[in-house]
C-alpha cells in the first residue's frame, strides 16, 4: 500500500477507482492490486477500516475484549491491503462521479477533495464501497444535545477510547444495539437501562425465515450478545413511544411501554434502529436503486457481480444491501475480480473460477440475514413520527407536520417535489438524515408506498464544496471551450 | 458528554481552544472527539432558529458537529484530526464572511 497525504500525488488515471476503506472497499481494492490493476482507494477517515473496523490500527482500547473478537477480524483485512500496491488516500473526499467526456465513456472522471485542495482524475472502473449509515431515528427531542446514535458512541469508544459518562440510556432496535450496549458495558459505562422497541409483531413473519437463521453464523453470536447484554443490564422491551425531555440539554427520555408512560433521568441518549446502505453517491453517479421491502430501505440495483446500473460502477459492501462485515469484504473481493473482467485483464472463466469458492463463503455469511431483517424492522411510529412537532430534517428544521400538511393540503407527491416547499433535504447532510423519514410521511399520508413514493434525486458535489477548491482546479481546454464562447 | 475509559493507551497530548478556552486533547482524536472529551456538549447554533446541536453521528453524515477551525467555518469536526495549536470556535448560524479563507 502507498500512502498518498497530498492530493498532487494523486496519478491522473488508475484502472480502478474504489470508493470506502471499509471491509468491501479494502478487499476489493487488496485482490484488484494482487490481479495487477492500478488501484486507487480513497477514503474520508484518517485510518482503514470503515465504521466496523474503524480504527482498528490505531484503537487506544487495549483490552481486546471490551471491542469483541469479530473487531479485531478486520486487522487481517487491512494487513492484507497494507501488502497490497494500492495507492491510498485517506481523509480525502470523493464529491463527483460522472463518465468522462474526453474518453467518449470509457473512463470515469472523479472529483477529490484533500485538505481543501480539489482534483479530477480518472479511472477505468468504479467500486463504490461506502457501505451503510444508521437509520434515521426521529422522535421528539432527537436533536438535543446528549443524544447521539448508538453508532456514534461506539466509534467514540473505538478510535478514542471514550465513553459516556454519567447516566446513559440506549433505545432502539437491532442487533448492534445489543452489540454496544454489551461494548460500552465492558468499557465502563453506567448504562441505566436498554430500551428496546422491536415490535412484538414482527415475530410471525420472522418466525417464516427461523430455519435458515438456526443454521446461520449468527446464530451464536447473535445469543450470547443478547444473553450477556440482558443479563447484566436493565433491558425493558415493548417500547412503543419515545420523546426526549429537558430544555436546550437532555434530562430524561419518556417512554410508553404496555400503555403506561415513564421517564428515565439520563446524560446520554443513544438512538439506534438498523442500518441502511448510503447512496448518496450511487444515488448522484446516476446508479438506478429499488426499495427493498424487506430491509426497508432504498438499494442500488445490481446484478451478480454487484455492477449497478450504469456500466463500469459496481457497488459491494452494506452500500449494496445491509449484509453485515464478512459478506461485505466477500463482496468487494467479487466486484474487484468482475472490474478486472471488464478491464480484459482476466478472462471470464478465470474471473468464475476465482468467484466460485468466494461465492460459497458469501452464502454462508448471508444466510439467516432475512429472520434478522424481519425481526427487527421498525415499528412504522418510528418510521414515520405521529407527533406532529417531531423535526424530521434536522439541517432545515423542518417538522413531521409540515411535511404531511404538505402532501396533504397542497398535494405534494415526492421529496423532490417537497424540498421546493420546504427546503427538507436542502441542508448540509443533503437528506442523508431526512430522506427515508420524509418518503415514509408522503406514502403514508397519501396511502402509497415508499416505493411509489420515490426518493430525491441527488446530485454532485455530494458533499460539500468550497468555491476556492473548485476555482483551484486545473482547467482542461474542453472545459475553457465549454463556457467561453 | 464522555469521558476517558480506563485501561486506554496513553497519546501524546495536544494544546487547543475552544471559544477562547485553552484545552488539552489526545493525538489522534478527531476534533468532535476532542470537544467531547473535554464535556464542550454544544458545538454549533442552527441557521434556521439559532437552537444548540451537537455532535451526532461522528461518522461525516449528519454535518451536526460543524464548527469553526482556525478561522474556516462550516468544518466537519468528525472528519478533522485535531492539531496541535487548533483554534475552534462555535459556529453560530450560517457560515460568516470574515470565515471565507479558506
Amino acid at each position: 500500500m502507498k500512502p498518498l497525504t497530498d492530493i498532487g500525488q494523486l496519478a491522473e488515471h488508475y484502472d480502478l477507482a474504489v470508493v470506502g476503506a471499509g471491509p468491501a472497499g479494502l478487499s476489493a481494492a487488496a485482490r484488484a492490486s494482487e490481479i495487477g490493476l492500478s488501484v486507487l482507494l480513497v477514503d474520508e477517515n484518517p485510518a482503514p477500516g470503515g465504521q466496523i473496523y474503524r480504527s482498528i490500527t490505531t484503537t487506544p482500547v487495549t483490552d481486546r475484549a471490551v471491542l469483541g473478537v469479530d473487531y479485531w477480524r478486520g486487522a487481517d483485512i487491512v494487513a492484507r491491503f497494507e501488502r497490497s500496491a494500492t495507492a491510498y488516500a485517506a481523509r480525502c473526499t470523493v464529491w463527483s462521479i460522472a463518465p468522462d467526456a474526453e474518453s467518449d465513456g470509457a473512463s470515469f472522471e472523479i472529483g477529490l477533495s484533500l485538505d481543501g485542495r480539489a482534483r479530477l482524475i480518472t479511472a477505468g472502473q468504479v467500486v463504490l464501497a461506502t457501505g451503510a449509515q444508521e437509520r434515521p431515528f426521529p422522535i421528539p427531542g432527537w436533536t438535543l444535545p446528549g443524544v447521539m446514535t448508538a453508532g456514534a458512541a461506539q466509534i467514540a469508544l473505538k478510535s478514542s477510547a471514550i465513553i459516556p459518562k454519567g447516566r446513559t440510556v440506549i433505545a432502539g432496535c437491532g442487533p448492534l444495539l445489543y452489540l454496544l450496549a454489551g461494548q460500552l458495558a465492558a468499557a465502563g459505562a453506567e448504562i441505566v437501562a436498554v430500551l428496546d422497541t422491536t415490535p412484538r409483531r414482527n415475530w410471525p413473519a420472522a418466525l417464516a425465515a427461523l430455519p435458515d437463521f438456526l443454521r446461520s453464523p449468527y446464530l451464536a453470536k447473535g445469543l450470547k450478545l443478547m444473553a450477556k447484554a440482558r443479563r447484566s443490564l436493565r433491558f425493558l422491551g415493548g417500547v412503543t413511544s419515545l420523546a426526549v425531555e429537558g430544555s436546550g440539554q437532555l434530562s430524561a427520555i419518556r417512554f410508553e411501554r404496555g400503555g403506561a408512560s415513564q421517564s428515565i433521568a439520563c446524560d446520554t441518549l443513544l438512538l439506534h434502529q438498523g442500518v441502511i446502505p448510503s447512496v448518496n453517491l450511487s444515488n448522484a453517479a446516476g446508479c438506478a436503486h429499488d426499495f427493498d421491502p424487506v430491509q426497508h430501505c432504498w438499494v442500488p440495483q445490481i446484478d451478480d457481480w454487484f455492477a449497478s446500473s450504469v456500466p463500469g460502477i459496481a457497488i459491494a459492501g452494506d452500500g449494496a444491501g445491509i449484509g453485515g462485515a464478512e459478506s461485505a469484504a466477500l463482496r468487494g473481493e467479487i466486484a474487484a475480480l468482475d472490474a478486472a473482467r471488464r478491464l480484459g485483464r482476466i478472462t471470464i472463466p478465470e474471473r468464475d473460477n476465482h468467484a466460485a469458492p468466494i461465492r460459497t463463503a458469501l452464502a454462508r455469511t448471508l444466510r439467516g440475514r432475512r429472520f434478522l431483517d424481519l425481526l427487527y424492522k421498525p415499528a412504522a411510529q418510528f418510521l414515520a413520527p405521529t407527533v406532529d412537532e417531531t423535526i424530521i430534517c434536522r439541517c432545515e428544521e423542518v417538522t413531521a407536520g409540515q411535511v404531511r400538511d404538505a402532501a396533504k393540503r397542497l398535494g405534494v407527491t415526492g421529496p423532490n417535489q417537497m424540498k421546493a416547499f420546504l427546503r427538507c433535504g436542502m441542508g448540509p447532510c443533503q437528506g442523508r438524515l431526512c430522506g427515508p423519514t420524509v418518503v415514509e410521511l408522503i406514502a403514508e399520508t397519501r396511502g402509497t408506498t415508499p416505493a411509489e413514493v420515490g426518493y430525491y434525486r441527488l446530485r454532485p458535489p455530494v458533499k460539500p464544496v468550497t468555491l476556492a477548491e473548485l476555482a483551484s482546479l486545473p482547467q482542461s481546454e474542453a472545459a475553457v471551450k465549454a463556457v467561453v464562447r | 458528554m464522555f469521558r476517558q475509559m480506563r485501561d486506554a493507551e496513553s497519546a501524546a497530548t495536544l494544546s487547543f481552544s475552544f471559544d477562547g478556552r485553552p484545552l488539552i486533547g489526545r493525538a489522534g482524536d478527531t476534533v468532535a472527539a476532542s470537544l467531547l472529551a473535554n464535556g464542550v456538549t454544544i458545538c454549533r447554533e442552527t441557521p434556521v432558529s439559532g437552537a444548540p446541536r451537537a455532535p451526532y453521528c461522528l461518522m461525516g453524515v449528519c454535518f451536526e458537529c460543524l464548527v469553526v477551525i482556525d478561522g474556516v467555518g462550516n468544518r466537519q469536526g468528525c472528519m478533522v484530526p485535531l492539531r496541535d495549536g487548533m483554534t475552534i470556535e462555535t459556529q453560530h448560524g450560517r457560515r460568516q464572511p470574515e470565515e471565507m479563507q479558506g
